[in-house]
């Protein structure tokens, strides 16, 4: 019995021994700089369909405490939920920035994506940003929006689109206007987009869609809205009662 | 002698006597018969539903969805598409939405999608082995079972099966079908939808026939070495060509080249042109609609008809550019450039101001010495065996026939019949984009060119290409969807040839053919009036002021100009509804000021439209200024009816009008033009 116990202690041992370089020990670049803080420069809360690369890179960048740039700082990424960072970890370059590429996982929903550095004295900086994926019924409605809402919608004007945000009377809500959207219910939402914006008493500029767009891609519109709002759009269940 | 004595005492124990024996034999065969239901109790499919059943215990309809809740083996068959699933034994909530915030797999409910489940199954979309019932077999790819689950940036191939038309919930699909015509990758290798007919470029590479009299042998063989040095939206790819290589291929093409039909060239003096004025008429022609030119900044400014011009002066030698801009198509026979009718002034400040965008870099290094007979022969022999015929037109050589493998069904390549390259994972994905991406990597012998694709065009052209599976060619025919067929329509007459000569169906449609990058005209004559539309053709002016890309001026004469109107306002009238069953004399004052209460209350249509250029701001639609001299009654009214109906695609929204609503509206909008007293005034 004890010659049994003896092995099986000695096995566990030997499999902890035999883990414990790979798990815990350094991996990636040495540092060669630390810095104090965590910044991002571009690519945080981007929008694309589920198992996609992001358009745009991720850069993050590294600043001492007086906010300049730190060259040859550690950063490492992690993601969860199945999204990938590619190159998971890298040293920072001249300009203190360092940049990846995120591939998202393949189911719909948020996905949180963390950069890691660490200050002189080895503690943790941490920096976090979330990367919406979109199923098929929400890139479905990406389209719809791109085809028919963003004109007025997105106050932002691109090359190929000028907004007309600015030329209307009532200034429509930017789809990820959580703050506003999140409190619309669904039956509301459908109301104003299929009948327009009189049907509830709100600006007849919004016009009604439902002799254009079906009921399908109403639903699409609905679940792109729903999914890029921010903060994001939480399901508020059953209500009971409600004081 | 110890152990031989314990084997002993052993065998007295178990078999010592008959009662003994016969005991021990009953307790060996209950144990061996115990062994099946073991190993169905032990199974991975039912550790899952067990897993599952504890997970709905704790929510609040657990009722519910225990009784939907069905244990043991589930498999969908569906022999018509040869469909054997046995996925929904583990993934067990594929239809109760209200897991929606379960995320663990396998139990998340399926996120919503236009098919039924139970009519397609599960493998048509994610593949992997439908009849497996382990995690590891169904999803990965083992030696007999090689299909492995699809990785969810190419799902949208799976829709491909199915449907050859564009849909827009498959943008990805949609972009990689696009890219595979654009980049002549079709070509080269041949390639069938099923039940269609063979993809056909659509990149138009220029003929090679008379290059000579286009471009020097210089030039040639810097575009060879690297096209993208010249043009960084160049569709052609790098052909990796030694210096040797491109020096003999550039000295072929010189030599096959035979002298063409050019106009008295004689050239106005472009050299001494303004700059300024040139630049105006490159506006004022709207070249840019389709051709780019990379700005200070390295933005490319300008459509992608057409090619790159950011180098032009460097490439092209002035006569033919002269030539080029009169006939466009005695060079090139099928170009969608049009003929412009360029005075001599304009052609010459035209001229002068492409020539003038040069890069003096280009060439700086560039010294090639007489060619020799050899060299000639062996520059023939590299053309032949690089393929140039099967995209460029040549003299003497033949457009060869399946010149690379055919694609038809690559998304179904048995990976058994793939050499990866090192580092490759052993998946078709994989070996797909990485075959896209460097072909060279899979070996130095391979004829595939270098593309200069992006990643997002490399997953798009992957998820094109795994849309060619043998499921799809399998599948019932009821189920296929067929893509946009591209119709053969040419207008005859001397309109027909007028149409011809501007290039109308590069950006308009008529009939399904052409394309979309200006409204379709299917109907046009029924929907304007005959004095605009002779306006309009012989000045564009700007019906969208949001828009980037504008229709340009021809430089019609007036005769051209008539003869078109005519053609227009008789061929292209749309059965729908009668163009006389509505008449602007009988609209009263009343009628317009409802119309114009509609206007700005009811429909709200300044938020899109500018009817007052003082106060109105809209511009997502065209301006409406001038609509009352444009359009005609009964089309205005039958278009705020139903503005699909005319115009199919419109964005403009189906406010669903009643006739009262649309005719004081249409009343509203005929009144929009400016007086005639105040126009003659204005001449």
């Amino acid at each position: 019995m004890t010659r049994w116990h003896l092995t099986a202690v000695l096995s566990v041992l030997g499999l902890a021994t035999n883990c414990g370089p790979k798990g815990a020990g350094p991996k990636g670049p040495e540092a060669k700089a630390y810095g104090a803080a965590l910044v991002e420069v571009s690519g945080g809360k981007q929008v694309a369909a589920i198992g996609t690369t992001l358009d745009q890179p991720l850069v993050v960048q590294v600043n001492d405490a007086q906010g300049g740039a730190v060259a040859g700082a550690a950063v490492s990424f992690r993601a969860g939920g199945g999204a990938t960072v590619i190159p998971p970890e890298g040293l920072t370059g001249n300009d203190g920035q360092l940049t990846v590429s995120v591939a998202l996982g393949g189911v719909a929903g948020r996905y949180q994506v963390t950069a890691i550095t660490r200050d002189k004295a080895g503690k943790t900086i941490e920096w976090r940003t979330e990367e919406i994926a979109l199923g098929y019924q929400q890139n479905l409605g990406r389209q719809l929006n791109d085809r028919y809402c963003s004109r007025c919608h997105d106050p932002e004007s691109t090359a190929e689109r000028v907004s007309n945000h600015d030329n209307l009377n009532a200034k429509p809500h930017a789809f990820t206007d959580g703050a506003f959207l999140n409190n619309v219910s669904d039956a509301d939402l459908t109301s104003i987009i299929t009948h327009g914006g009189a049907a509830l008493n709100k600006s007849p500029e919004m016009p009604p869609y439902g002799g254009t767009l079906g009921k399908a891609d109403i639903e699409a519109l609905m679940a792109y809205i729903r999914a890029v709002a921010d903060p994001p759009y939480r399901l508020k269940g059953l209500v009971y009662a409600s004081n | 002698m110890d152990l031989r004595r314990k084997v002993a005492a052993a065998w007295a124990f178990l078999f010592g006597d008959s009662a003994r024996a016969f005991g021990t034999l009953s307790l060996v065969l209950v144990a061996c018969l115990a062994v099946v239901p073991a190993k169905d109790h032990f199974r991975e499919w039912s550790r899952y539903q067990t897993r599952y059943l504890r997970l709905i215990r704790q929510r609040g309809d657990a009722a519910t969805l225990q009784r939907r809740f069905q244990p043991g083996l589930q498999q969908t068959w569906l022999p018509e598409l040869g469909v054997v699933d046995r996925c929904t034994t583990c993934h067990v909530a594929m239809k109760e939405t209200s897991l929606a915030d379960v995320s663990t797999q396998p139990f998340r409910p399926h996120p919503a999608i236009p098919h039924s489940l139970n009519e397609f199954g599960c493998v048509m979309c994610h593949r992997g082995q439908g009849a497996a019932t382990t995690v590891e077999e169904a999803h990965s790819s083992t030696k007999a079972w090689e299909q492995p689950v699809l990785p969810a940036r190419y799902f949208e191939a799976s829709c491909g099966q199915c449907h050859q038309n564009s849909l827009t919930g498959t943008p990805q699909l949609n972009l990689g079908r696009k890219l595979l015509a654009r980049y002549g990758c079709v070509s080269c290798h041949a390639l069938r939808t099923a039940g269609a007919a063979r993809m056909m470029p659509t990149n138009e590479p220029p003929p090679l026939t008379h290059v000579a009299r286009k471009t020097t042998r210089e030039w040639i063989y810097a575009w060879l070495k690297n096209p993208q040095a010249y043009s960084v939206s160049a569709t052609m790819p790098d052909f990796k060509l030694s210096d040797a290589d491109a020096r003999d291929i550039s000295a072929f093409l010189i030599d096959q080249s035979t002298p063409y039909q050019q106009p008295d060239a004689s050239k106005s003096s472009s050299a001494a042109a303004d700059a300024q004025e040139g630049a105006s008429v490159y506006g004022e022609s709207f070249c840019a609609s389709c051709h780019a030119v990379q700005n200070a900044a390295g933005l490319m400014v300008g459509g992608d008809v057409g090619p790159e011009l950011t180098r032009i002066g460097s490439k092209v030698k002035p006569e033919w550019l002269g030539t080029w801009l009169r006939e466009p198509k005695l060079y090139a026979p099928h170009t969608a450039m049009p003929r412009y009718r360029f005075s001599e002034k304009q052609l010459g400040l035209l001229a002068g101001f492409l020539e003038a965008k040069t890069d003096s870099d280009l060439l700086a290094n560039v010294h090639l010495d007489a060619a020799t007979k050899e060299q000639i022969a062996h520059g023939k022999a590299l053309v032949n065996e690089r393929g140039c015929a099967s995209c460029h037109e040549l003299n003497g050589i033949k457009k060869p026939d399946n010149f690379a493998p055919d694609l038809s069904v690559a998304g179904s390549r048995s990976l058994a019949k793939i050499v990866f390259a090192p580092g490759v994972p052993h998946t078709l994905p994989d070996y797909l984009a990485a075959k896209i991406r460097q072909p060279s990597a899979f070996g130095s012998a391979l004829k595939m060119p270098q593309y200069n694709l992006t990643p997002v065009q490399v997953d798009a052209l992957v998820t094109g290409l795994l849309a060619q599976t043998e499921r799809a060619e399998a599948i019932p025919a009821v189920l296929r969807v067929a893509g946009t067929p591209v119709l053969k329509y040419d207008p005859a007459g001397k309109a027909g040839k007028l149409m011809q000569d501007m290039q109308c169906f590069s950006c308009h449609a008529i009939n399904g053919r052409g394309g979309d990058m200006a409204p379709d005209l299917t109907w046009e004559g029924s929907a304007v009036q005959r004095a605009w539309l002779l306006t309009f053709l012989k000045n564009p002016n700007t019906l969208r002021p949001a828009l980037i890309r504008r229709m340009p001026r021809f430089n019609l004469t007036d005769a051209e100009a008539q003869t078109l109107t005519d053609y227009i306002l008789t061929a292209y009238q749309t059965p729908a509804f009668d163009a006389d069953s509505l008449d602007s004399a009988s609209f009263t004052a009343e009628d317009r000021e409802r119309g114009r209460q509609l206007f700005y209350s009811k429909y709200a249509c300044q938020s899109c439209h500018i009817v007052d250029a003082q106060n109105d701001k809209g511009y997502v639609g065209p301006t409406l200024t001038e609509i009352g001299a444009k359009g005609t009654p009964a089309w205005t009214f039958h278009y705020l009816k139903n503005p699909q109906l005319l115009r199919p695609g419109n964005i403009e929204p189906n406010q669903s009008m009643s006739d009262a609503d649309a005719r004081a509206l249409t009343a509203f909008l005929m009144a929009q033009k400016k007086a005639p007293a105040q126009e003659a005034a204005k001449k």
